[in-house]
């Protein structure tokens, strides 16, 4: 597909207002988290997304119904963007029944079979043959539909994402390799993990049509993977897209960031793609500052409601202890 | 009263794959040559031809990709059965197994279940080493969430995989490379088992014998020794090793107060250490005799075939071994 201005998407005033809203409430609602777990609400690993929403919110935008997401354990955004309700994700991180998987998995596990998320899948790399599986199925069942996986530039040095690529190209399932490039694998660097580090050179070596895009930028975020869902519904085949990213706060809430200067964050923080998407609005008169006070009003109040759900939650009776291990119907 | 024909153990497996297919749309078996080459133990040989490529796939040299991708596929609405050439191999897909297969019933409050059944050769006996010969069923007998069934019999061998295949949740399928040639008398009409329990295949009052595996017609032809010699013994085969059938063996040693576990796997924290252990806590007053236990000797497994042999418990070892402790 010939690059074109034509191809850029157009997006209407309102549509602007609903991105914007999505991602200011991942970022909200992370920061919020944050805040939560120093009082010990969550507990637990948990893993901020602030900085990459523009990935989130952008794939998904280029994502059916019908479509299946699998994420990694940094998946609020994607949970969050894909539509999951925030009450229910801040629920399964107090460990309360209401919670998304009924509490049993936190932070990292969230599940909504509803709307197709299949988790918040916590051993890096290991959802990949998954979403290889699930896009077979897919084929063989005869459906249209598309598998797309996140995972972060560390899964691409495991053995599994060069068996999940392979077995992909191999038996052409329509399945989007998703990989957010945030530079660091927990606190290593890109440089030390990985001897090519353009990874989406990575890609033709099995043959798979692959693409990169500044994922700190929505609306190329938008348009790269559009370009990427279009491919893999037209010929049913594979994709690898890398989104170059960075995540602001540190890895989990237990890292200190030695790795890292705090020089390096300030500058990607000027690359933060919630004001440069404002401003793009601004610019183009799609909204106004009010209007943005107003979402942001609205966003607040959207959290403030999910603590009250999550706080108001029951927890499960220990006599439950060992539920969900079996299918109750087969076993008792 | 039905017929009874003869068959191999690997007739015996292959016609319940080709049945499974046969029945069930949602059906495929994916593994390592399983189709161009007919299988490695030529238990799928033929299957390529009749069901084609779709339904019979060959898989590159990547245990955890496929293995991970029929979980997948489970998970969006197929019936996969996964074939590891042999349970050598099966830990480059433990992480799929374990982590995945096995929790996402659980992490995800109930909502997803995975269908899927993993087929392992395995066992010991043909001389191929310490990389190539293993019985580690307490591997994966040890993990909430897996069901994990023996294959010790020809008509388990013919009905635990449709059975396997009608269980919502992931099932670990342990098939005896060493009895593929073997042949037995089944019903004609064999067809789906029980998978929840184990059986008693002989009945007697002197002594349980508990096993599973190879260890099964091991126990069944020492039994007929023994009762040569005047010592009734009954023969247990666990079957279902997780969840265990606990049931079974107790109310057999309420009526034998002995108890001997057989097993090819090494001994300590093995299978045997958990027949033991049950038996103990729960039917400590009914036993006259410490319960005792013959296991794989802890050592990989060596080539030369009088070692190997040495290794694992062979019939007369359960002869003698059951003759000292009811005529010590």
């Amino acid at each position: 597909m010939k690059k074109t201005a034509s191809n850029k998407p157009k997006i209407s005033a309102e549509e602007g207002k609903r991105l914007l809203h999505q991602m200011l409430l991942i970022r909200r609602f992370e920061e919020k988290s944050a805040e939560e777990y120093t009082k010990s609400k969550i507990r637990g690993f948990l893993h901020l997304y602030v900085g990459e929403e523009a990935v989130a919110v952008g794939v998904t935008q280029s994502l059916k119904e019908e479509d299946y997401i699998l994420s990694t354990y940094r998946e609020h955004g994607h949970a969050l963007a894909r539509g999951m309700d925030p009450g229910e994700i801040m629920a399964e991180m107090f460990g309360k029944l209401e919670g998304c998987s009924m509490g049993r998995g936190g932070s990292m596990h969230l599940f909504d079979s509803k709307i197709n998320f299949f988790g918040g899948n916590a051993i890096v790399c290991g959802h990949l043959p998954m979403a290889v599986g699930m896009a077979l199925a897919s084929k063989k069942q005869g459906k249209k539909n598309v598998t797309c996986c996140f995972f972060g530039e560390g899964a691409a040095a495991e053995g599994e994402f060069h068996e999940s690529m392979n077995l992909a190209a191999l038996w052409n399932v329509p399945v989007l390799f998703l990989c957010e490039n945030n530079l660091y694998a927990m606190g290593t660097a890109l440089k030390y993990t990985h001897s090519e580090q353009k990874l989406e050179k990575k890609g033709p070596a099995y043959g798979i049509e692959t693409g990169s895009v500044n994922g700190m930028d929505l609306m190329a975020v938008m348009e790269a993977s559009q370009k990427a869902v279009d491919y893999i519904r037209k010929t049913g085949k594979p994709y690898f897209l890398v989104c170059y990213t960075y995540r602001f706060r540190a890895h989990s809430m237990f890292d200190a960031e030695l790795y890292r200067e705090k020089a390096e964050v300030e500058k990607w923080k000027k690359e933060d793609p919630i004001p440069k998407f404002s401003e793009y609005l601004l610019k183009e008169k799609m909204i106004s500052a009010e209007e943005i006070q107003e979402i942001e009003g609205k966003v607040e109040r959207e959290i403030e409601k999910a603590i009250e759900f999550a706080e108001n939650g029951t927890w499960e009776d220990v006599k439950d202890l060992t539920r969900f291990v079996y299918t109750e119907s087969q076993r008792s | 009263m039905s017929k009874y024909i003869n068959l191999s153990y690997r007739d015996a497996l292959k016609s319940a794959i080709r049945e499974a297919l046969k029945n069930d749309e949602r059906v495929f078996l994916m593994g390592e040559d399983v189709g161009h080459y007919g299988g490695a133990f030529a238990v799928s040989k033929g299957l390529l031809q009749e069901f084609g490529p779709e339904r019979i796939m060959d898989v590159p040299l990547s245990e955890s990709g496929f293995t991970g991708s029929g979980i997948g596929a489970a998970l969006a609405g197929m019936k996969p059965i996964v074939e590891v050439m042999t349970v050598n191999f099966s830990l480059l897909a433990m992480d799929q197994i374990i982590n995945n297969a096995a929790t996402l019933l659980h992490m995800s409050g109930g909502q997803l279940n995975v269908p899927v059944v993993i087929r392992m050769g395995c066992g010991i006996g043909r001389q191929l080493a310490a990389q190539h010969s293993h019985s580690w069923e307490p591997f994966y007998a040890h993990v909430p969430g897996l069901i994990v069934l023996s294959v010790g019999t020809h008509e388990d061998a013919r009905g635990m995989l449709l059975s396997a295949l009608e269980s919502p949740d992931p099932v670990i399928l342990f098939e005896y490379t060493s009895m593929l040639n073997l042949e037995k008398e089944i019903p004609e009409d064999a067809g789906a088992v029980d998978i929840r329990q184990a059986k008693v295949l002989k009945q007697g009052k002197d002594l349980s014998l508990i096993t599973y595996g190879t260890g099964v017609y091991k126990c069944l032809e020492a039994a007929d020794i023994l009762a040569g010699e005047g010592m009734d013994v009954e023969v247990i085969d666990l079957r279902v090793l997780r969840p265990m059938d606990e049931e079974t063996f107790l109310t057999s040693i309420t009526k034998t107060h002995r108890a001997l576990v057989v097993e090819d796997a090494w001994r300590s924290v093995s299978i045997s250490s958990e027949v033991a252990a049950r038996i103990m806590e729960k039917a400590f007053y009914e036993l006259d005799a410490p319960v005792e236990r013959l296991c794989g000797v802890e050592v990989p497994i060596p080539y030369p075939k009088h070692l190997e042999d040495a290794s694992v418990p062979q019939v007369y070892d359960i002869v003698e071994k059951v003759t000292k402790m009811l005529r010590p």
